[in-house]
């Protein structure tokens, strides 16, 4: 076994070495442009891009045609939210016509989400933010209660990037179908991990990284309906009229193969690796209950993702924890002092986590290289870390004296 | 991000940890920070004459925070009440070679140890 152990799936994934295999020929061999349409390199290209249209289509129950190809899932996730508002926000709102200038989304979303919304306050649009259980979920009743008439698109994540939890995907958009609503899915985290059917799921948009999903760095996806509703987008990067005129610039053609390649693979492997990595992810939880008590679990036991587990672990501060174990683990902190803006974790806040338990949180990934093996070596070095730090911990020390630690009036700084 | 070996030896063998009997007119208790705020530090010393003659600390925070409450212990040790509250936070950034965002790990440290001499100067006073 190898050490330090990746347990940070959440964050990126290793490059399949199938998908790269595949994309190698495309660099020296298949370098056409793939809008050269007078010569066989050219048409080459083409063909190769239109075979990954149509792998990642499958893979998410699309056709081909409504695959749009950007740099990632924050480009995407710009393109339909950004793109919208300017193709419908000034469309007068009525019923049975999509139009306005009124966004819902949660304030457990990604940055890119997020930060994409704040724009788009500024340019006029309103935006509620609705505040999810304390699991991290989103509820139908919420999204129902939000809606107004001049509601544009509802935008949410399916699978939480820090927690797991699994939004109800296919409940709200069938609300925002009946209400002829546009349904934005930040699908990055889901797609090549659950099952995920557009159709079935009454998706509208939603954004892909072919990163989370072991194909490369710098390319995703952006779904956008065809058919019931047809979608319009207004493209946010001119130039040349690719992608159907949604997002111009010339083809990544060899990381549209990884991507494509990553789709089909995971499609084959999704049900196996489902189930394997869900073992992996309850073997792990068990280990560390088994040494450790007072452990909490952030997100949804139900509705989660297969591969993603945070934890927080009551008085030991999450930085000084990885500072303990990323010699043996990589694995990412909800606290404060990792994040640049010295904040603790949007989520786990939104979420009602206590500040000091988001300080405590651990988010473990595990993926398609992760084996029974390194999940046991990674339990026991956070028991023995947490452990050793608890010793050191004087709130450990107040709590087994059994004094309340929110009952102490703390001088904050 | 990269800590200095210093900050790295404090926390893989932090000096003095534990506790004294606080309610021993001798032992001074300081506890400073918040949880929410992602630290907390408790530095107690034992005062024999007026110089301090064993101190202790526990800490929840980052690994800088462990450091400059484990090094102000090893400081306040041996020295007189009046030289430990001359200890500054400056001195505690140097040694370690803090970033300028742990710069209130130290700053916490020195509260530490203003806040254990108050406690053992407020005992000594109410106690004579």
């Amino acid at each position: 076994m190898k050490t330090p152990i990746y347990l940070d799936y959440q964050a990126t994934t290793p490059t399949d070495e199938r998908v790269l295999a595949e994309m190698l020929p495309y660099f020296t061999e298949v370098y056409g442009n793939a809008a050269s349409r007078s010569h066989p390199f050219g048409w080459q290209a083409e063909e190769a891009v239109d075979k990954a249209r149509a792998e990642i289509a499958e893979l998410i129950g699309a056709s081909a045609k409504e695959m749009v190809f950007t740099s990632g899932s924050t480009e995407a996730i710009n393109l339909a939210l950004k793109g919208a508002v300017d193709m419908y926000g000034d469309v007068e709102p009525k019923p049975g016509k999509i139009g306005g200038k009124h966004i819902i989304t949660s304030l457990v979303e990604h940055k890119a989400v997020l930060d994409t919304c704040k724009h788009l306050e500024k340019e006029g649009c309103q935006v509620t933010y609705l505040t999810p259980d304390e699991t991290g979920r989103v509820t139908v009743e919420q999204v129902t209660e939000a809606m107004r008439d001049d509601t544009l698109v509802v935008a949410l994540i399916w699978g939480n990037n820090e927690i797991g939890t699994l939004n109800p995907i296919r409940e709200i958009g069938e609300l925002c179908h009946e209400r002829n609503v546009l349904f934005f899915v930040d699908g990055t985290q889901a797609v090549g991990k659950i099952p995920v059917n557009v159709e079935a799921d009454n998706i509208d948009l939603m954004c892909i990284s072919a990163h989370k999903l072991y194909g490369p760095k710098g390319v995703g996806a952006l779904y956008v309906r065809r058919r019931k509703p047809r979608v319009r987008l207004v493209s946010q990067i001119d130039g040349g009229g690719h992608e159907r005129g949604m997002r111009s610039g010339t083809l990544n053609v060899t990381s549209i193969v990884g991507l494509g390649a990553a789709c089909r693979i995971a499609g084959e492997e999704l049900e196996t690796e489902m189930q394997r990595t869900s073992e992996l992810r309850d073997r792990l939880e068990e280990k560390i209950r088994a040494g450790l008590d007072m452990v909490h679990l952030n997100g949804n036991r139900e509705f989660r993702l297969p591969g993603c587990l945070n934890l927080s672990f009551s008085y030991v501060e999450g930085e000084s924890l990885l500072m303990g174990i990323n010699n043996h683990l990589a694995v990412s902190s909800g606290s404060a002092c990792t994040s640049a803006s010295l904040e603790p974790s949007h989520v786990l806040r939104a979420m009602g986590v206590g500040d000091d338990l988001a300080h405590s949180s651990i988010r473990f990934g595990i993926g398609r290289k992760t084996t029974a093996e390194e999940v046991d070596f990674a339990a026991t070095r956070i028991i023995e870390t947490v452990t050793r730090l608890r010793e050191l911990s004087p709130l450990y020390e107040m709590a087994l004296e059994g004094i309340d630690i929110s009952s102490v009036e703390w001088a904050g700084h | 991000m990269a800590y200095s070996d210093k900050v790295i030896d404090h926390y893989e063998n932090p000096r003095n940890v534990g506790a004294l009997d606080k309610t021993s007119g001798e032992v001074g208790t300081g506890l400073v920070g918040a949880p929410e705020c992602g630290d907390v530090m408790k530095l107690q010393i034992q005062v024999e004459g007026d110089k301090i003659v064993d101190a202790k600390f526990k800490t929840f925070g980052c690994g800088s925070a462990i450091a400059s409450s484990s090094l102000a212990t090893e400081w306040v040790k041996g020295k007189t009440i009046s030289e430990a509250l001359e200890i500054s936070n400056t001195q505690i950034v140097e040694e370690l070679s803090l970033p300028p965002v742990k710069i209130h790990c130290s700053v916490l440290a020195e509260d530490a140890i203003k806040a254990a001499v108050a406690d053992y100067k407020s005992k000594q006073e109410s106690g004579s």
